[in-house]
């Protein structure tokens, strides 16, 4: 018997033109050309439409967007703490449930969404958004990720890709490669951790077109809270042209570095199935970046190989860094 | 009815006092937040502050209160998800101890910034390491810079009152300020009083619903809430927090004359109890349950003919400068008994010694200070050592304070 995937009732947005006119985040921040998070910000907002509360944390998203007086949020918007997208959204979202079940406000559904950078929601908020996944309130987290603290001048963090110069891992006389992590593989980890949360996805805001404003949808849609992880080439941290943007995050996707998914009750569906429509080289998405100038042809195959890895060996490619099952006999 | 002790109390069947019940210090904060009839607790278990969550899940279990009751993953959360709760316009509830209430410090200080007017428990807890449960005042009193009311509660009676009484001033439209309401670790929270238990009836003539008004965070009050703002304006906001600060003075004393006229005469002053005070030459001030050997020593000063008192400071945050210089300026000597330490403080003496005496010094007349490091970590500060302090003190009064004006009570030397 093949597993069916449940009806997710949402209204899909199926042609360009059908996107919804009315922006919810507008004018009046200040984000650099090209950048993709900003388009993570209006396009998640204008999937939710005005029935909604954000909570933004610390990072380029609060800094670029939100300065005194020139909000572009119509939305009602709030600032939490670096490491507080998780708990910003269960207190939004108790807060809510609590006053409509006690007749103190009207009752409705108003989407709860928090959006955290890497560093918030990867690194040091990866506690409270996990608090948050376990919880039963309908919230979502978007962890929108740039691979780098970007409005504090690019630091590397938890899920910077590996080789990449930050102004924590120059290329120096000495070690050629400063930053030899691995990119932290946050929406599968949270997907393993959390059995019960119904829907996680990774997306990029502009490949394929409009799939991350269905993925929030669906993720509203569905119930409980919900977790996406978006890729964002940023061209300032990356060092690209910002015409580029939009190719840069294709290019991530096709190459396979970045796997974009959905996990929607346990099951993972592709949303582009690398193994069937062929991966390009890792190559042709670093070589147009100025943070892997220094790379040289070994550094290149490292990091091939890993994305092979991934693909070729990964229990679930691409996904789950399991390998070869129960076929592993103990000793 | 009268006790023997000839304090009045206040018939059971009486319509603003619904029962009396055995109940520590933790269980009578828990009795508090559901005559508050809050709407979101968060909880993270750290002693000695972490009976209040264990009584109020049960509470909520039982059904005595409808409230959403989240267990975080650390008090950082914890915190964040109470501010985040107030900000929608629900009232929230949250505490901690020690070290616990440090690692959630970030998201205290916001709540301050913030505006938000919620209510946190603190059952005093040293500070790690090496970890110790007893009770030591440094957790609270590093609140005191940051936009927070910060008051103490002397007993398990007092700690209930104050969580209604807290909500009350704290979520005035005129204040908008978090309220930290400490009280001391296992001396209060894990003592048994008998308290009278408020009527619900009553408490909903004295604590009004919360309403956040203009600055809820709802889709049909799309405000954005803590943008950046740089040099532009920071300076402006942090005046406009202490305007808060300021007309909470005036909120204070209405909320506890509201108070008196529903309960009682419970509370002569807001900011602080004075104790056989009237002719004293000799006082100690100090914060928390201490009052309870302090007041027993006074009285057995008294008998020997001494003139003395004791000052149980309530408020310290915000602090009441006239009122305590009005009232210190009346003595030759104070001696402060700090549960916390300053380091490096002029004189390396305790946190609530720098604030008096620094009260004190526009006054033309004096009283000679010294100052009293004690019951650190949790340890006992006996009727002895109050004697002892109070000697002390009395010698400040003859000599002068002495050049070396702080003392460490009870250390092993």
């Amino acid at each position: 018997m093949s597993p069916k995937l449940p009806v997710i009732d949402f209204e899909k947005i199926k042609k360009v033109h059908d996107a919804p006119l009315e922006e919810f985040y507008t004018s009046g921040h200040r984000t650099c050309q090209g950048c993709e998070s900003a388009l993570v910000m209006r396009d998640f907002a204008k999937a939710s439409g005005p029935r909604t509360v954000a909570t933004g944390a610390t990072g380029c998203m609060y800094v670029a967007n939100t300065s005194y007086l020139t909000t572009p949020w119509i939305i009602p918007w709030m600032h939490t703490q670096l490491g507080a997208g998780g708990s910003s959204a269960i207190g939004m979202a108790a807060g809510l449930r609590a006053l409509m079940r006690k007749g103190k406000i009207k009752k409705e559904k108003i989407n709860v969404i928090n959006f955290s950078g890497d560093l918030g929601g990867g690194d040091m908020g990866l506690s409270g958004i996990s608090g948050a996944l376990q919880s039963d309130y309908d919230l979502l987290i978007i962890m929108y990720d740039n691979e780098s603290a970007a409005n504090t001048d690019i630091q590397a963090t938890g899920l910077t890709t590996y080789g990449a110069q930050t102004t924590f891992t120059p290329p120096g006389s000495k070690h050629r490669i400063m930053h030899r992590r691995w990119k932290k593989n946050v929406a599968a980890m949270l997907a393993v951790g959390h059995p019960t949360c119904r829907y996680v996805a990774t997306a990029s805001a502009t490949f394929p077109a409009l799939d991350f404003m269905n993925k929030t949808r669906k993720a509203l849609a569905i119930g409980g809270p919900t977790f996406i992880h978006t890729f964002d080439p940023c061209p300032k941290g990356w060092d690209f042209h910002p015409a580029y943007s939009r190719e840069l995050g294709e290019l991530g996707i096709k190459s396979g570095i970045f796997p974009l998914y959905e996990i929607i009750d346990g099951q993972v569906v592709y949303t582009y199935d690398a193994r069937r429509k062929g991966r390009i080289p890792v190559r042709h998405y670093l070589e147009k970046q100025g943070r892997f100038a220094h790379l040289i042809d070994e550094d290149v195959d490292y990091i091939q190989k890993q994305v092979d890895v991934m693909w070729n060996e990964w229990e679930v490619p691409g996904v789950a860094p399991f390998k070869a099952g129960l076929q592993v006999a103990a000793r | 009815m009268e006790d023997p002790l000839g304090v009045a109390t206040v018939a059971t069947a009486s319509p603003v006092w619904e029962r009396e019940e055995l109940l520590n210090g933790c269980q009578a904060v828990a009795q508090g937040v559901r005559l508050a009839d809050v709407d979101v607790i968060a909880a993270y278990p750290i002693r000695p502050y972490t009976e209040v969550m264990d009584a109020l899940s049960k509470i909520i279990a039982d059904g005595q209160l409808d409230a959403e009751y989240i267990i975080a993953d650390s008090e950082h959360s914890q915190f964040e998800i109470v501010k985040h709760a107030s900000s929608v316009g629900a009232r929230a509830f949250g505490g901690s101890s020690g070290t616990g209430w440090m690692f959630g410090f970030e998201a205290l200080v916001v709540a301050a910034t913030d505006r938000l007017p919620t209510l946190f428990i603190v059952g005093n807890r040293a500070l790690d390491d090496p970890g110790a449960f007893g009770v030591e005042h440094n957790d609270a009193m590093a609140l005191r810079d940051m936009g927070w009311l910060l008051c103490w509660a002397a007993t398990a009676q007092e700690a209930l009152e104050h969580v209604l009484i807290g909500y009350r001033i704290a979520e005035d439209k005129r204040v908008l300020m978090p309220m930290a309401l400490a009280m001391d670790g296992a001396f209060l929270t894990h003592s048994q009083h008998m308290l009278k238990v408020p009527a619900k009836e009553a408490v909903s003539r004295f604590l009004p619903a919360y309403d956040l008004g203009d600055r809820r965070l709802h889709p049909d009050n799309p405000v954005s809430i803590a943008p950046q703002v740089n040099e532009d304006w920071v300076m402006e906001l942090r005046r406009q927090n202490w305007e808060a600060a300021r007309r909470a003075k005036g909120v204070i004393a209405e909320a506890y004359e509201e108070f008196n006229t529903i309960f009682g005469e419970r509370y002569p002053s807001p900011y602080f109890d004075e104790f056989m005070t009237d002719d004293a030459e000799t006082v100690l001030l100090g914060l928390g349950a201490v009052c309870m050997p302090a007041r027993t020593a006074v009285r057995r000063l008294r008998e020997q003919g001494k003139k003395v008192g004791y000052i149980n400071l309530r408020w310290f945050r915000p602090f009441p400068t006239q009122e305590l210089r009005a009232s210190l300026g009346r003595f030759k000597s104070v001696g402060v008994i700090d549960r916390n330490f300053a380091h490096g403080s002029p004189d390396c003496g305790g946190i609530v010694f720098q604030d008096v005496r620094s009260c004190l010094y526009p006054l033309a007349k004096r009283p000679a200070m010294v100052d009293f490091i004690g019951g650190l970590g949790g340890r006992d500060l006996s009727i002895a050592d109050c004697i002892r302090m109070y000697d002390i003190t009395a010698k400040a009064a003859r000599d002068g304070a002495p050049e070396e004006c702080v003392t460490w009570i009870g250390l092993r030397e």
